[in-house]
């Protein structure tokens, strides 16, 4: 009976903090005028991915060979490609495609990097010693060439190339998750949860986890913005997405890949795809410093 | 140093990696020509003993030693890369200081904005936007390659731009130095920006700090308090992520050197790929990772030296 009443005062009381906590967080995000222009655009290209067939004015693979290279005009804002497809609505589609590659390598380095760095940090001694020498193993080499061997072992496609970047950014996440379980994992409150004999799974998920996230965030969103580029590169090498798929880096390679002449006549047909790559790749980084200003008190303005 | 040891061990799962998958997908015949129907630990083996006395066997589709390929190759990409690093560094520092000392001035805003535009861009799409403006529409950068076809320079370094000079021929030098501008432009814009941010925020974060307080205090210039007092110790940082971009440099060099056919180690990376040439793509993966501990082994050593405090 004490116990619970105590417990009701403590969540009423952790909850007016959380929401406090909460409000001041999104005022300081919300007041950042670049994180606000990230959001923005990304929330306009995910709307784009979403309802592509109703936005798209034309079908992703609408071939005409008459209108290649077509300039920009009403009837083609972006104009067409070297097969005379729509290139406006095949950025749109591609959104779907590039968006979603990024997102879902992202989740993977997450969720991978989130359970070696609990690991880690909670487990300690030679598990730490074990687990994070071979993240340093991974860390040594350098980043793209790491995905391109995944990806040469695994075979071509735009799922190994996900696969790929996903492995690659394991042990960032892992070190950050990792130096914020050690941060927390000796605190009186986890000292706490141990007195009334709560289980390791417990203490490290409803315990140490959650106050460990605000780096984790931060840390996976500008994970996304190199993700994002780094799938876009795999697929300019060939070993990502295939054509005929309009996934942005495919597109670009598809273009080189026709010949000189899109460096004379097909200029838009580089242009646009990179615009869209280089301007999510932008809003994610702006996202993503616009959160950690919010989330560290000190670097608030 | 136990820490470095370590750290340069990574040949190692490579090799692992490259073998328990790439065996199965070669041809019979090839398999026992090679030596890839041996027992995996046994190729291991074989391999490690190859690499201690610098062989990394050879190319399955040129014949020849992997090293070999490698060094023919390596003076292109050390030149490309060399060339887009020292613009960012002369760049990206000095604009990060300035950006710091004159927080929050126009200056420091468009800095701010150029260098997170450059970390977001993606390298080959810069590349091909640079052809179109530099090398088509405005046509005053040639491209591709190292040299037009009618120049011809004897190789003693494989550096173009060295070997000109030693060949006395300037105008060979001035077209090799024009080749270069555009791959290194396309391949320093991400080193540059990373650096210019980092510079900035330990700039900043050093200004603030008493020292640099007490210096002014004193009535020293405010030229001396930024270059002698802070700067120094805001290179730290710097330095480090400096080391850092080197392995994003080579991922760089893969793309860059594609688009420009610069005969590089990034080139023969790419087409190993496609060749399924397993020594090259082993060779180019473990070079890569042995060049990239060592500059960071360099890196560790200069901090060592800038700052006191640090000892091995």
């Amino acid at each position: 009976m004490t116990a619970q009443a105590q417990q009701n005062v403590a969540v009423t009381a952790d909850g007016v903090e959380v929401r406090s906590r909460r409000k001041d967080f999104l005022k300081a995000f919300f007041s950042n005028r670049l994180a606000v222009f990230g959001t923005i655009v990304m929330a306009v290209f995910i709307l784009a991915a979403i309802f592509a067939p109703v936005v798209a004015p034309y079908g992703p693979y609408a071939q005409d060979l008459t209108g290649k290279f077509a300039g920009p005009s009403l009837a083609h804002p972006f104009g067409r490609d070297e097969l005379g497809r729509d290139i406006l609505s095949r950025v749109i589609y591609g959104a779907r495609i590039s968006l979603t590659a990024g997102l879902a390598a992202v989740v993977f380095s997450t969720v991978v990097g989130t359970l070696i760095g609990l690991t880690a940090g909670y487990a300690g001694k030679w598990v730490d010693s074990v687990l994070m020498r071979l993240m340093d193993v991974l860390l040594a080499f350098p980043s793209i060439l790491l995905a391109i061997v995944i990806v040469t072992i695994l075979g071509q496609g735009l799922t190994n190339a996900m696969l790929a970047v996903g492995i690659v950014y394991v042990p960032q996440l892992a070190r950050v998750v990792r130096s914020a379980v050690i941060s927390v994992r000796e605190r009186d409150y986890i000292e706490a949860e141990r007195a009334l004999g709560a289980s390791h799974t417990r203490i490290v998920f409803s315990g140490i986890l959650p106050n460990s996230l605000a780096p984790l965030i931060v840390q996976a969103t500008l994970t996304l913005a190199t993700a994002i580029l780094d799938i876009a590169a795999l697929s300019f090498l060939g070993l990502g997405a295939q054509a005929p798929s309009p996934e942005w880096g495919a597109m670009l390679t598809d273009a080189f890949r026709s010949g000189y002449g899109v460096f004379v006549s097909g200029q838009h047909a580089i242009l646009f795809p990179g615009i869209a790559i280089a301007l999510s790749v932008l809003s994610v980084n702006f996202i993503g410093d616009g959160l950690r200003d919010a989330f560290d008190p000190r670097r608030r303005r | 140093m136990v820490f470095f040891m370590v750290r340069a061990i990574p040949g190692d799962p490579a090799q692992i990696l490259l073998g328990q998958n790439a065996t199965p997908q070669q041809v019979h015949e090839i398999r026992a020509r090679l030596g890839l129907d041996k027992p995996l630990p046994i190729q291991y083996l074989d391999f490690i003993e190859g690499a201690v006395r610098g062989d990394l066997g050879n190319s399955i589709v040129t014949g020849r030693p992997v090293t070999t390929e490698l060094a023919v190759r390596f003076p292109a990409t050390l030149e490309l890369t060399a060339f887009a690093m020292i613009v960012a560094i002369i760049v990206g520092i000095p604009v990060g200081v300035i950006s710091a000392v004159k927080q929050y001035s126009w200056l420091d805003k468009i800095a701010s904005v150029f260098a997170l535009t450059g970390i977001s861009m993606p390298i080959f799409w810069l590349a091909m936007i640079l052809i179109v403006i530099f090398g088509v529409r405005l046509d005053i950068l040639p491209f591709p390659g190292r040299l037009s076809s009618g120049e011809a320079i004897p190789s003693v370094t494989g550096l173009v731009l060295v070997d000109s000079l030693i060949a006395g021929n300037f105008g060979a030098f001035w077209d090799g130095f024009l080749h270069l501008l555009m791959p290194a432009a396309a391949l320093g814009t991400i080193p540059m920006g990373t650096i210019m941010r980092m510079t900035r925020s330990s700039m900043l974060e050093v200004m603030g700090e008493d020292y640099v307080r007490t210096a002014r205090a004193k009535g020293v210039m405010p030229w001396r308090v930024v270059f002698k007092h802070a700067l120094k110790n805001a290179m730290l940082p710097t330095i480090t992520v400096i080391g850092l971009q080197v392995g994003l440099l080579m991922g760089g060099a893969v793309i860059t050197e594609t688009i420009f056919s610069w005969p590089g180690v990034g080139q023969i990376a790419y087409e190993s790929v496609f060749r399924r040439d397993y020594a090259m793509i082993q060779g180019v993966v473990l070079y890569g990772a042995f060049l990239f501990v060592l500059i960071n082994l360099v890196v560790d050593v200069l901090y060592a030296i800038l700052d006191p405090r640090v000892r091995y």
